[in-house]
């Protein structure tokens, strides 16, 4: 069984004047099969915890191990991290114009699982993963994420998850600009994943709204670039009620 | 990416409705001519020289650079029917197109010594290009070229310049009533050759004129294709490839002059750049005259840095003194293939190289697709790897 294991993780990035420590020490093991909700205020350094787990270049660890199976994710570079397992569905995913969803989908499933696809399983793949999402096929003859609106770009964020079916899905934000609707049809493409046993995901979620349809075994309070509290669902109930007042003064979040 | 223009760029372009001060035709140093002593000998901020490096002209632009019989290899191969044949300066079926534009094309209309004239007949369908091939053996020339093709034939005329030179040349396109002519001009140059080139191209009544420009080596090549029409209903489509590498200078400038009603025209170049000084300069003039009513053009330049320290000047100009037309329009954008990207594609298991390779490839297939001659487009996407695979070298 798969399993990510964070520990003591510290992470700077580069600031005008010198290096700004995010993480500060962050502890957090995720089974397979599993669902972490990681909930925080803004500046809590939630996004750098995914960004960092991926391999973006603009962070620095400073300290602490990330293992996949016990395997050393930190030196591994960001296409090794998603051959290995492991996925995150980005929160401002870029354009990348002149390559086709289609071209895009295709390299990337070929990458990951080693081998191209066979032609005819794949083209009916993609395209009831793309029914089931309520995208229309014309979307694959698009560039990628050019001139996407938020939710087509989530809903090809959740694509690419159930096409590549890591070991490790990083979901950041991915409810954020999301209407009632497409948070709906996201998340049972979440669900749909997760339902497979195989995944563990790590849900980064600044609001409660997304854990109506996606159910978490472990809720983590994010703040200070720490995980300050952990607890099972009840402890989102209580973060819809009292909001993040308590951990931003416990924590002292700098804005 | 189109809206993010890497500093070192410029994508100043203009449209003017009404009339101009100073038209586009006028922004130059000297009217039109034959006559390289019509024009001053150029210093560098002329508005039609202000993006090229002079001293690498190697002598074009001032008269130092002299014909050392050495200079290119001619050789053209043609289906039955064209007729190709050598002419001494005197021909009357030089010139014809229109005369020269700046003082390097001027020169080379005044140095030239033998032109070569390949003549479709008129009905001829060719099913085989013409094929012309420009070699250059490290002296210096200056050439002049005639296609003529008359009235309701086709046919596809194939340029490829290898080897090393340092040419002014001048070629020019008569296209007859209802004819169709696709030219395909490669430039596939040694890094150490320097072409200048004026294509002037008349587009006869109801014909139809495709240009191809694509540019790979040399380490200065400066053309300069110019479409006018002779008669209405003309059709114009250029396209340009290029991909400039490390201290390269690689500069198009188009000038589409719609003094005709009822023409049309398309302009689609794309390039990319990789290495520190590559240089690329793309100029897309369109000029709709008063009487011009009914024109419908388009163009449109698109570039994607590939590293640092390349730079692109891309400037697109519409100037419009009718109203009655059906569309107008120019778009330019230079982006670069950026980390976010390289992040992004590699987030999803693809190496970095083949996400380079990706994207590069994705951003000319359109224009290849465009295209539309299936021969041209392997050929052009096997360069185009060829050049990636060099730089990662």
């Amino acid at each position: 069984m798969a399993t990510l294991e964070i520990r003591d993780l510290h992470v700077s990035v580069e600031v005008e004047n010198g290096t700004k420590e995010i993480l500060r020490g962050v502890d957090l093991t995720v089974k397979q099969g599993e669902t972490h909700a990681i909930m925080g205020p803004n500046g809590s350094g939630k996004s750098t915890l995914a960004y960092s787990l991926a391999g973006h270049p603009k962070y620095t660890i400073t300290g602490g191990t990330v293992t996949l199976d016990g395997e050393d994710v930190l030196a591994m570079s960001v296409d090794e991290r998603a051959r290995a397992g492991v996925f995150l569905a980005m929160q401002y995913p870029v354009e990348v114009p002149g390559v086709s969803v289609s071209n895009f989908l295709r390299t990337s499933a070929t990458a990951v699982r080693g081998e191209a696809p066979k032609l005819r399983t794949w083209v009916k793949e993609v395209k009831s993963a793309m029914e089931q999402l309520q995208m229309d096929p014309s979307f694959a003859e698009r560039n990628v994420n050019e001139g996407f609106s938020g939710g087509e770009k989530k809903r090809h964020e959740i694509l690419q998850l159930e096409l590549l079916k890591p070991k490790i899905a990083i979901l950041d934000e991915t409810d954020s600009g999301l209407d009632v609707d497409a948070l709906r049809v996201v998340s049972e493409g979440v669900n749909r994943v997760r339902e497979t046993g195989e995944v563990g995901t790590l849900l980064i979620t600044h609001y409660t709204r997304i854990l109506r349809y996606i159910k978490p075994d472990f809720v983590h309070v994010f703040a200070n670039g720490r995980v300050v509290e952990s607890g099972g669902a009840e402890l989102a109930d209580k973060l819809e009620n009292e909001g993040y007042e308590a951990y931003v003064t416990k924590g002292g979040v700098t804005a | 990416m189109a809206d993010n223009t890497p500093v070192g760029s410029t994508t100043d372009g203009a449209i003017q409705v009404g009339g101009p001060q100073q038209p586009i035709d006028a922004r130059v140093s000297a009217p039109a001519s034959y006559d390289v002593a019509d024009f001053p000998v150029p210093h560098g901020r002329e508005e039609e020289w202000r993006f090229t490096p002079l001293a690498r002209l190697r002598g074009l632009h001032d008269g130092t650079a002299v014909a050392d019989g050495a200079g290119v290899k001619v050789e053209v191969s043609a289906p039955e029917g064209v007729t190709v044949e050598t002419v001494g300066r005197d021909d009357a079926r030089l010139g014809r197109a229109g005369k020269p534009v700046d003082r390097v094309a001027a020169q080379a209309f005044s140095a030239f010594e033998k032109a070569s004239v390949i003549s479709i007949p008129k009905d001829a369908v060719l099913t085989e290009p013409v094929r012309v091939s420009v070699h250059g053996e490290g002296g210096v020339a200056f050439g002049h070229q005639v296609v003529e093709i008359g009235a309701f034939a086709e046919a596809v005329v194939v340029i490829d310049h290898t080897g090393d030179a340092t040419l002014a040349a001048n070629v020019e396109y008569l296209i007859g009533d209802g004819a169709k002519l696709t030219v395909v001009s490669v430039q596939d140059w040694e890094p150490t050759a320097v072409h200048a080139a004026q294509h002037t191209a008349l587009v006869g009544r109801d014909a139809s004129f495709k240009s191809v420009i694509v540019t790979f080596g040399g380490d200065l090549v400066r053309l300069h294709p110019r479409v006018v029409y002779g008669a209405p209903g003309g059709e114009a489509e250029l396209y340009g490839l290029y991909f400039t590498d490390e201290g390269q200078h690689q500069e198009h400038r188009l000038f589409v002059d719609h003094d005709t009603p009822h023409c049309r025209s398309n302009v689609a170049y794309k390039g990319a750049l990789q290495g520190k000084d590559a240089h690329a300069v793309w100029i897309g003039d369109v000029l709709i005259r008063a009487a011009a009513e009914g024109t419908d053009t388009y163009e449109l330049n698109r570039n994607l840095v590939l590293t640092d320290g390349a730079r692109v000047d891309s400037v697109p100009n519409l100037e419009i003194e009718t109203g009655e037309i059906v569309g107008a329009g120019h778009a330019s954008a230079t982006g670069r293939f950026d980390d976010e990207q390289l992040f992004y594609l590699m987030a999803r298991g693809i190496p970095a190289e083949e996400a380079r390779r990706l994207v590069v490839r994705g951003f000319f297939a359109e224009l290849v697709q465009q295209i539309g001659i299936p021969e041209l487009e392997e050929r052009l996407i096997g360069k185009i790897e060829a050049e990636l695979e060099a730089a990662v070298a």
